[in-house]
């Protein structure tokens, strides 16, 4: 399907419109590159459509999850379709905001901090697989670039704490950068048990590793890597209940609080941004991608985008779903999941998978 | 091969002109109306009366140090990972080895009390 429309889009749009302006010499070039422009397009838009519309859905789950009924106003066209316009107003609103800089603040960092954080987390996408054939760059290194953008982040928090020159930004630009440190570790090790599992850095490799039904998934034999790696995500993204840096009863909004309007609202995007990030990779790397759970059954067996996009859904809503039914964590018990808790799990695990995999158990390893 | 990697850089340059480009219209369509109480420093109901880049935690300190060790042990890892299949038993074991020293410093940080937060 969406070849189909690829081809149509290449064949009937891009094609007549270089052989029109660009020179005979560069066509190939020119068609190249607007190719790879039209595909990073086709990964952008639907990822902005949907940290804009994450931000809607998670005010309707937990409205729903405390008996409210969330926002259900702002319609399209005059008609209040259960309030779905609410994105779309949202970011008007945000963008006729005033832009404040403190002026305390080393103005250049303050500008750039926001930048800083949003860049890396959409261009992790660019590796992402969506099937085995729709992937924009199909490189060896796959896992390893995701986890060098990933990284990246903590450079935005710390760097917008520190431009600030507010007590609240400073001190919450701190914990959350020890926090999401700390969690790393542990989410690297749950990762060197996939390479180790998988024996390829390649996304696209590591899925097909998983090829089978439900039980060959990675899910079953990394089990405590599968949980820890997921947790700590929740704790990466400084997401509910680990979103001690932005606790608004004791630092107000931690590492952001100086920034208002459009500012904001660029670390707002980064940290959904990066929340889809994170549910993607633990459905790719965890629970099989676009592989279907009934591999083997005719029709329902088949691998597809749709599997992929329902297993991404589901890690979403346990975000939504913590972030309603758990009480925020105390710092001194972050730092210690993190380090006395997951990371000794994390280890003995990838010990565990080796063996396994040294030794050829099935039905994952043979 | 490394063509592959074209369209990565294109992204990233992509992530980042959009993020300066919601900032700079961000800036424009906004008011821009700075007076000196709007533009100072958010403390609860005063004026703040020192500069904020205080002294910290050394606790902080120390985690940054432990997260550079056990970080670039994981670089380790993954090269070794990758290549279990190919290596047989003696490579193995080297990680295994190595690991096992690992462990042995992350006993000693424990009981030091390096990981301790109160």
């Amino acid at each position: 399907m969406i070849e189909i429309v690829y081809e149509l889009i290449r064949n009937g749009l891009l094609q007549p419109l270089v052989s029109m302006l660009v020179p005979a010499a560069i066509e190939v070039q020119a068609l190249y590159m607007l190719e790879i422009l039209v595909k990073i397009l086709a990964i952008l838009i639907p990822v902005l459509f949907v940290v804009a519309y994450i931000t809607y859905v998670e005010r309707k789950v937990i409205g729903f999850i405390q008996g409210r009924i969330g926002p259900n106003r702002v319609g399209v066209f005059g008609l209040s379709v259960w309030g779905l316009g609410q994105p779309i107003a949202d970011a008007l609103k945000v963008i006729f905001k005033e832009i404040i800089i403190p002026s305390g603040s080393n103005k250049f960092l303050f500008i750039i901090a926001p930048v800083l954080s949003f860049a890396p987390s959409l261009a992790a996408w660019a590796v992402i697989p969506f099937s085995d054939t729709l992937v924009l760059a199909d490189i060896n290194a796959g896992l390893l670039y995701i986890l060098a953008l990933t990284s990246l982040a903590v450079y935005g928090v710390i760097i917008a704490g520190w431009a600030s020159n507010s007590k609240y930004a400073f001190l919450g630009a701190m914990r959350s950068a020890a926090q999401i440190v700390s969690y790393e570790i542990a989410m690297g090790f749950a990762l060197a048990g996939v390479l180790i599992a998988a024996g390829s850095l390649n996304l696209g490799d590591i899925v097909m590793a998983q090829d089978g039904s439900i039980i060959h998934w990675f899910w079953l034999p990394l089990f405590p890597l599968y949980v820890v790696y997921f947790i700590s995500g929740v704790a990466e993204t400084n997401r509910a209940p680990f979103d001690v840096a932005e606790g608004e009863s004791e630092i107000v909004a931690g590492f952001h609080v100086e920034y208002s309007g459009m500012a904001f609202s660029i670390f707002f995007m980064a940290e959904y941004a990066n929340m889809i990030m994170i549910a993607v990779l633990t459905s790719l790397l965890f629970c099989g991608g676009w592989l279907s759970p009934f591999q083997g059954i005719p029709v329902l067996g088949e691998p597809s985008i749709i599997w992929l996009l329902m297993k991404i859904s589901f890690f979403l809503f346990l975000f939504l779903w913590f972030r309603a039914t758990f009480p925020r964590y105390r710092y001194d018990q972050i730092m210690r999941l993190g380090w006395k808790v997951f990371i000794p799990i994390t280890m003995v695990w990838v010990v565990v998978v080796a063996v396994l995999v040294v030794a050829q158990v099935g039905p994952w390893f043979n | 091969m490394l063509e592959n990697y074209l369209p990565i850089l294109i992204f990233l340059v992509l992530g980042l002109g959009l993020g300066i480009v919601m900032f700079v219209l961000g800036y424009f369509l906004g008011p821009n109306r700075p007076d000196s109480e709007k533009a100072s420093p958010y403390e609860c109901g005063f004026e703040a009366f020192e500069d904020a880049h205080m002294k910290f935690d050394v606790r902080y300190y120390l985690i940054a140090i432990m997260f550079i060790i056990f970080d670039l042990e994981i670089a380790f890892l993954f090269p070794w990972a990758v290549a279990l299949d190919g290596i047989g038993m003696a490579g193995f074991w080297a990680m295994m080895i190595f690991l096992g020293e690992l462990v042995v410093g992350y006993i000693y940080c424990w009981r030091k009390g390096a990981l301790e937060w109160e």
